[in-house]
């Protein structure tokens, strides 16, 4: 089995050096695209059917496509670092032990869009990513491989680091942007699109960190290698993990396709002891569970959203039997009333009150009407009805959790009280 | 009153964008780095240095959840308090350091030492609970460790 974004990591979980990347092929692929024109790097990731690993899954290649090539300068590549999806914790792992394999991956990105200043931006509590990515960028800069006219190719690149304050919605693109801009990270209304305007009103691409890494293998191997690493229709490997009272949580890289059953009973070494499945958010907390029918679903961006449900980041959160459902929903809500911007109505004002509903009928006070007014809640704040996708993504754990654990809602009001008694 | 070094740094930051607004983040953390928050006065002086409102700087103080507006104590231990940590039971080591310090969420010690705070995911769900103090972070943490970990932070 290829694992060709992990391999390299070194088991003490130290950054690779330059020295050490470059002796596994590092780089390579950066030599490699220097002699092709953009559109030829833009056709053959697009070709690859690399899909956006931040949660979205769009076409990589085809985002790019966007960006007026010819647009005067500056123009930015921006690597989305800041992982804040609660139960996501993939691209932690990457920033910490490759980052190099980023950078070469941003200088691809950036170079097929022409951008001439790239940023990271990272997520404040990775302090130990902040210094490998640092250490990274100082030794990509000592050897050339950023910088001006790289290599003699005539191509400039700079590259910063920017460590974010904290806030859910900086990992929307367009509320990134306005961070990055020294705003409130609220979002902005598209079009226009960042391609065309986006940080500083400039042509801007946003990419997921495990989006990147992939590119510098693309590049070496071709797109028909990408695409046979998956098991389905959708290519490459992905880094998927588990959390919640498995066995052996973890993250691993592994082709993508996977069944939800293979990553929690092999990967992850099954339920702990006298506990069952219940239930699980396959990509963070804003997407929808699944169930136990669903455990033979193929974890792609396809098989996932035909279950009803997302691949999102693709770490799973799993509920076993004795966890509380409507506790779990409401630890989820209380997240997302929190960090909602507040910037359009529905959402600033319906999330506390979703979070308050979930409450009462958590600690016996709610009433079966209750149930109906968190359903209106579904619709209300779903997708069209909200400025973002942030109330819409809120509202998925909510209205499949109603769907598959309406007793437990119901019991909860008719006998006043937690069954399982977690509170 | 801003420090020397502390203007240095902003004028330095101002520097690196294109505009002075844009600045406003990394002038905010170049004074709590300096002293932990970001006081009314402190405010007051970096929206001079970046020609804005204090109000509106301030609208992006407010915004960041690590940005601290009020005064905050030596160490600050950040509890995660997302759906893995919660699954397996971050609420009985939040209970205990509540008790062990004799404060809750967004309170300081009396000796100034510690402030506890609510945090969301940290990203390290596969070793929850997860809990920040100050720069380092803790996995897999169990209510045994809780004083060895405090012991480090006097």
């Amino acid at each position: 089995m290829e694992r060709p974004l992990t391999e390299h990591i070194r088991k003490d979980g130290r950054p690779l050096t330059l020295k050490e990347y470059e002796a596994v092929g590092g780089y390579q692929a950066l030599r490699k695209i220097l002699k092709m024109s953009p559109k030829e790097v833009q056709t053959l990731v697009k070709d690859s059917n690399l899909r956006g690993r931040g949660g979205a899954g769009f076409s990589t290649g085809l985002k790019w496509s966007f960006v007026p090539l010819d647009a005067p300068k500056p123009k930015y590549l921006i690597t989305n670092a800041d992982e804040m999806e609660p139960g996501t914790f993939k691209d932690r792992i990457l920033l910490e032990c490759t980052p190099h394999q980023l950078i070469e991956g941003m200088i691809i990105a950036a170079y097929a869009i022409q951008a001439d200043i790239s940023y990271v931006y990272l997520r404040w509590a990775y302090k130990t990513a902040a210094q490998a990515i640092l250490n990274a960028i100082a030794e990509a800069n000592a050897a050339g491989y950023l910088g001006k006219n790289i290599f003699g190719s005539g191509y400039d690149l700079e590259m910063h680091l920017h460590t974010g304050v904290g806030r859910y919605m900086c990992g929307e693109e367009t509320a990134l942007l306005n961070s990055l801009e020294g705003k409130r990270a609220t979002p902005r209304a598209k079009p226009p699109f960042p391609q065309v305007s986006g940080l500083f009103g400039r042509p801007t691409i946003v990419n997921n960190v495990e989006t990147l890494c992939c590119l510098p293998h693309i590049i070496n191997n071709g797109a028909e290698w990408f695409k046979k690493l998956s098991l389905t229709g959708d290519a490459g490997t992905k880094i998927y993990g588990v959390s919640g009272k498995v066995k052996k949580p973890g993250a691993w890289e592994l082709p993508m396709g996977i069944t939800l059953r293979e990553l929690i009973e092999e990967h992850a070494g099954g339920m702990q002891d006298g506990l069952k499945f219940r239930g699980a958010l396959p990509g963070g907390a804003s997407t929808d569970f699944l169930v136990e029918q669903h455990l033979d679903v193929k974890m792609d961006y396809t098989s996932v959203a035909a279950a009803g449900s997302r691949l999102g980041t693709g770490t799973v959160v799993v509920m076993d039997d004795k966890t509380c459902p409507v506790g779990f929903v409401e630890n989820l809500e209380h997240f997302f009333a929190q960090e909602s911007c507040g910037f359009c109505t529905p959402c600033r004002e319906g999330l506390p009150w979703v979070e308050k509903i979930l409450s009462a009928i958590d600690s016996g006070s709610g009433t079966m009407e209750d149930i109906q007014l968190l359903e209106h809640h579904t619709k209300f704040l779903g997708p069209g009805n909200t400025f973002c996708a942030f109330a819409p993504g809120a509202m998925e754990p909510l209205q499949s959790a109603l769907k598959y654990f309406r007793n437990d809602f119901e019991q909860h009001i008719k006998e006043k009280r937690c069954p399982m008694e977690h509170r | 009153m801003l420090t020397d070094l502390e203007i240095k740094e902003i004028e330095h930051a101002i520097k690196l964008v294109p505009h002075k607004k844009a600045a406003s983040v990394e002038a905010l953390k170049v004074v709590q780095e300096h002293r932990r928050w970001v006081s009314d006065e402190s405010l007051r002086e970096v929206a001079k240095l970046l020609d804005m409102s204090p109000e509106e700087l301030d609208s992006v103080a407010t915004f960041y959840n690590m940005i601290f507006r009020r005064e905050v104590g030596k160490h600050v231990i950040l509890v995660c308090d997302s759906i893995s940590c919660w699954v397996m039971g971050y609420e009985n080591l939040r209970d205990q350091l509540f008790s062990r310090l004799g404060i809750k969420y967004g309170e300081t010690t009396s000796d100034g030492r510690f402030t506890i705070l609510p945090n969301c995911c940290l990203g390290t769900c596969d070793c929850a609970p997860a809990l920040m103090i100050d720069h380092d972070l803790y996995r897999n943490v169990t209510g045994e460790q809780l004083e060895g970990i405090l012991k480090r932070y006097e």
